[in-house]
């Protein structure tokens, strides 16, 4: 699979600083996995530091019909980052970190390798807001989060990444290095390039630049946690919450056997016995936040046998949420192998997609656990299993092929937020139809040689089901 | 043993405990060298896969695992951070062994890791050859000693580094006797414990020993220190020897079997760490491992049992802006990292500011920043950026390894100034112990 000769490995060094172009194959191995699955070995691994030297790299690439596969963090849950045709794994994590807020205009203006919770940090510094938070936050790239598109709970509330993204510079897949959108909210300039480039996972860009708009932040938040006895309780609660007007910053469910895998893993004071909880978070300004809460408190006590507490104390409130992160590591404790899906659905068909869900688990026999953003009806599905048992394996192929396809029926989506990589490629035309092509068409547009993250996205020929034992 | 054997043996000794990854790179932010080396084989992820990659026989132990392992500190930070708990020490100890076992099959012997270990920390029974050894140190210099043995010279000069952070000891009668029980020094004992006394705390900082052994005294403990204790064996653990690392677990476990306590007192972070963990060294010795699990349930930080104890006769106002960087191994392996804050706070007059990067490690690693002299020198600097922001007057720090690295830090980027000390000697000097 060498596509790299000497010659072109010095080209490369005419670009490229010398000790930011890893070839050992220790670092080969190490730029092969993401979180997600598989192991692919690219042919280098290059650290560029300015976009000038990306923009050479990418005309080298095309030259050589050498595929470029941009990498942050690689916390990808989907493939994202994987150099599935080998090539240049182009490690953008070590792209030099600049970070600006613009206090007057409500902006921050960064490079793509910052952590994105790190803009969470200075924004706050300056009273302000930057709200998408997915929860790898922490570790992270700006960058990787613009090209997945990527959110967490306050989606529901404040948006995903795409509407806080105004204005980007890139190198487009021909080495050009264009602006697109600038520094104002409203922007009706030609096409809206911004839109397209955010969630375009790598395929017609490498990013260098993002102007983030930030909001103001939000002065108090409250925090109840609800327990349901049927599903479907927990499901209109939540919908009948958001028609009586309150728009709460977070609604995160969980269904019994998560419950069930934190109680086990590390007592967190679960109602053992419920069949799923919501915990709701309200944010705003005091007086209304108290008021919601109540809301929130009196619709959810409404359904039969439910119970809920309201956290009285920011230590009582940390509480909450610590039980709702035990889930992933809670859950592991089930086996090695966590296939984490991310299949959303209108909120008003939750109920039904956790049944569904739920029947997919008995039919295949797998430990398949939901927990989620249910206010925006971006659930998360985990199977967990061991990837060395084929047999499980081959069962969780099929599940996952069931999950989107049950996400596709109740008129939802393939991924709410954690990008398609390579995972969900070959589900993309029974959610899209000839849509799909449409997309085709502008990446052959924009990259006529397939350099940019090639292999993801779109299936691969013969393709109709996602394989996670091909690698093994 | 054949280089399949060697590969099925890592397989079987660790692959559960690699597969336990699941990649989502948590560790990253916490791991100093990932910070400070710049790319995936320096992080907790890309070592724990790559020594999944050696157990799949893909990639070689010695011309590719190797290297990325040699340069982890094993500070463990990566474990606190870690959502699913995998046992990244255990991993690393598997990789080390496995990489010590081929490199003295193939006669490709680290000598300077013979030398560190075997001469200055592995002593039969008594430990006073290696005072002895300091004796000559003191005399001669480190860089005699290493010579005399016949070090590569590059060892010999990245020893050398660390001469002048090497403290001017007081008075030999300052050195602890083995063997005895000293009484508390209140009215009535209130706790009856033993301390563990180390090699290099013995050797070079008996003075911290004997702070430790002071300031127990004065909250009311009666103190035994058994005679026949030997080093903990972390070095040796950490360089993957691991059946010198049990040889001296149990000549511990023996040593204190004899004593009816519930506390056994260290002050070094790296050795309660490993004391803590000796059950882990036995896994098919059932007798062994019961004891090391009795053993290591007694092991506790001084900074731990002096703050239960609440005791400390302070007696004299320090005025000094303090600051204190913590051992990896008390945080991380000992759980036990609020401790010595706490404590610095009680001291009357003292100013506590915070180094902002509390939780990394000051890259000393047992014996890692001599043989990874500048990489280790990387990471010392930035922490040193930080320390001379502060200006403090004193650095606190809770580990022999960790106090010898912070001096060579202020030697080398704050021209000497301020002082690096133990935690126990800032609460002596605060409750009036003095020595001459």
């Amino acid at each position: 699979m060498n596509k790299i000769s000497e010659q072109i490995l010095n080209e490369l060094r005419e670009v490229v600083q010398e000790n930011r172009i890893l070839v050992k194959k220790s670092e080969l191995y190490s730029f092969s996995f993401d979180a997600s699955f598989g192991e692919y070995l690219p042919d280098v691994v290059l650290q560029p530091q300015s976009k000038e030297e990306i923009s050479k790299i990418v005309t080298i690439a095309n030259t050589y019909r050498i595929p470029v596969y941009p990498r942050g963090s690689a916390t990808s849950l989907s493939g994202g980052p994987l150099p599935t045709m080998g090539g240049i794994v182009l490690d953008m994590s070590q792209y030099p970190k600049a970070i600006s807020i613009d206090k007057e205009n409500m902006l921050a203006i960064v490079t793509p390798s910052v952590i994105t919770a790190s803009i969470h940090d200075k924004a706050e510094e300056e009273g302000l807001f930057y709200p998408p938070d997915p929860s790898s936050s922490h570790v992270s790239t700006i960058g990787g989060n613009i090209l997945e598109n990527s959110s967490g709970p306050k989606g529901l509330k404040y948006g995903t990444t795409k509407e806080y993204v105004i204005g980007l510079e890139l190198v487009t897949p021909m080495g050009e290095i264009v602006r697109t959108g600038g520094k104002t909210v409203k922007n009706v300039t030609g096409f809206d390039l911004t839109r397209l480039i955010v969630g375009s996972e790598g395929l017609l860009g490498v990013v260098t630049e993002i102007t983030l708009r930030l909001i103001p932040k939000p002065a108090h938040k409250m925090t109840l946690l609800a327990s349901f006895q049927s599903v479907v309780d927990s499901g209109r609660a939540i919908t009948n919450i958001l028609s009586a007007g309150v728009l709460p910053a977070a609604m995160e469910l969980m269904d019994k056997y998560c419950i069930e895998a934190v109680e086990h893993y590390q007592p967190s004071g679960l109602p053992i016995g419920a069949e799923a909880i919501v915990i709701i978070e309200v944010d705003g300004h005091e007086a209304s936040v108290n008021e919601e809460i109540d809301k929130c408190s009196d619709i959810c006590r409404s359904f039969p046998g439910a119970v809920v507490k309201v956290a009285k104390s920011e230590e009582e409130r940390v509480k909450i949420w610590k039980a709702r992160k035990m889930v992933s590591p809670a859950i592991t404790q089930l086996g090695p192998t966590k296939i984490s899906e991310d299949a959303t659905v209108p909120r008003s068909k939750i109920p039904e997609m956790i049944e569904r869900l739920h029947q997919i688990r008995v039919k295949y026999d797998l430990n398949l656990v939901v927990f989620g953003h249910a206010g925006d009806g971006n659930l998360h599905p985990n199977i967990i299993t061991d990837k060395r048992n084929i047999e499980e394996m081959k069962r969780a192929e099929s599940a996952v092929g069931e999950i989107f396809q049950a996400a596709i029926d109740l008129g939802g989506t393939l991924s709410g937020e954690h990008g398609i990589g390579i995972l969900k490629a070959p589900y993309m035309r029974s959610e899209l139809g000839p849509a799909l092509d449409l997309m085709k068409m502008i990446k052959q547009a924009w990259d006529p040689h397939n350099i940019l993250n090639p292999g993801k996205m779109f299936p691969q020929k013969g393709q109709t089901k996602v394989v996670l034992t091909q690698n093994e | 043993m054949s280089n399949t054997e060697t590969i099925e043996a890592l397989h079987k000794k660790t692959y559960d405990e690699v597969s336990q990854c699941i990649q989502c790179g948590y560790c990253l932010p916490a791991c100093p060298t990932y910070a400070s080396m710049e790319t995936e084989s320096a992080s907790p992820r890309g070592r724990i896969n790559l020594v999944k990659m050696a157990a799949e026989g893909k990639i070689d132990i010695l011309e590719d695992l190797k290297e990325p392992i040699d340069l982890c500190l094993g500070c463990r930070a990566c474990e606190v951070a870690c959502p699913v708990n995998v046992p990244y020490g255990s991993i690393l100890e598997h990789a080390k062994e496995t990489i010590h076992d081929m490199e003295v099959r193939g006669k490709g012997n680290n000598r300077f890791k013979d030398f560190a270990l075997n001469q200055l920390f592995m002593k039969p029974k008594s430990m006073k050859r290696s005072s002895d050894l300091y004796y000559f140190y003191q005399k001669s210099g480190l860089q005699k000693v290493a010579r005399s043995v016949n070090l590569p010279e590059i060892a010999v000069k990245d020893i050398g580094a660390f001469e002048k952070a090497l403290p001017r000891v007081p008075s030999k009668k300052y050195q602890i006797e083995r063997g005895k029980r000293y009484p508390a020094k209140t009215e009535k004992a209130v706790r009856t414990v033993a301390l563990f006394l180390g090699c290099i705390n013995d050797a070079v900082f008996y003075h911290v020993n004997y702070y430790t052994l002071e300031l127990l005294r004065l909250s009311g403990c009666d103190v035994y220190v058994p005679k026949e204790q030997n080093c903990c064996g972390a070095l040796h653990a950490h360089q993957g020897q691991t059946e010198q690392t049990k040889k001296l677990a149990k000549e511990n476990l023996l040593a204190f079997e004899e004593y009816e306590v519930d506390t056994i007192i260290t002050n070094a972070g790296g050795c309660g760490a490993i004391l803590q963990e000796y059950d882990h060294l036995f896994t098919e010795a059932k007798e062994w491992k019961a004891k090391a699990k009795a053993f290591s349930g007694k092991i506790k930080d001084i900074s731990e049992v002096l703050c239960s104890l609440e005791s400390l006769p302070f007696q004299e106002r320090l005025d000094a802006v303090v600051t204190y960087q913590p051992s990896c191994h008390l945080n991380n392996v000992q759980k036990a990292g609020a401790y010595p804050e706490k404590l610095i706070r009680q001291i009357p007059g003292i100013k506590y500011m915070e180094l902002p990067s509390k939780h990394s490690c000051c890259a000393s690693g047992g014996v890692y920043n001599i043989q990874q002299y500048e990489e280790s020198m990387k990471i010392l600097g930035s922490k040193m950026t930080e320390v001379n922001v502060i200006e403090p007057d004193i650095v606190v720090t809770s580990n022999p390894g960790c106090l010898i690295q912070m001096s060579h830090g202020i030697n080398t980027y704050g021209e000497g100034q301020p002082e690096s000390i133990h935690l126990v000697e800032l609460l002596a000097r605060a409750c009036g112990i003095k020595v001459e």
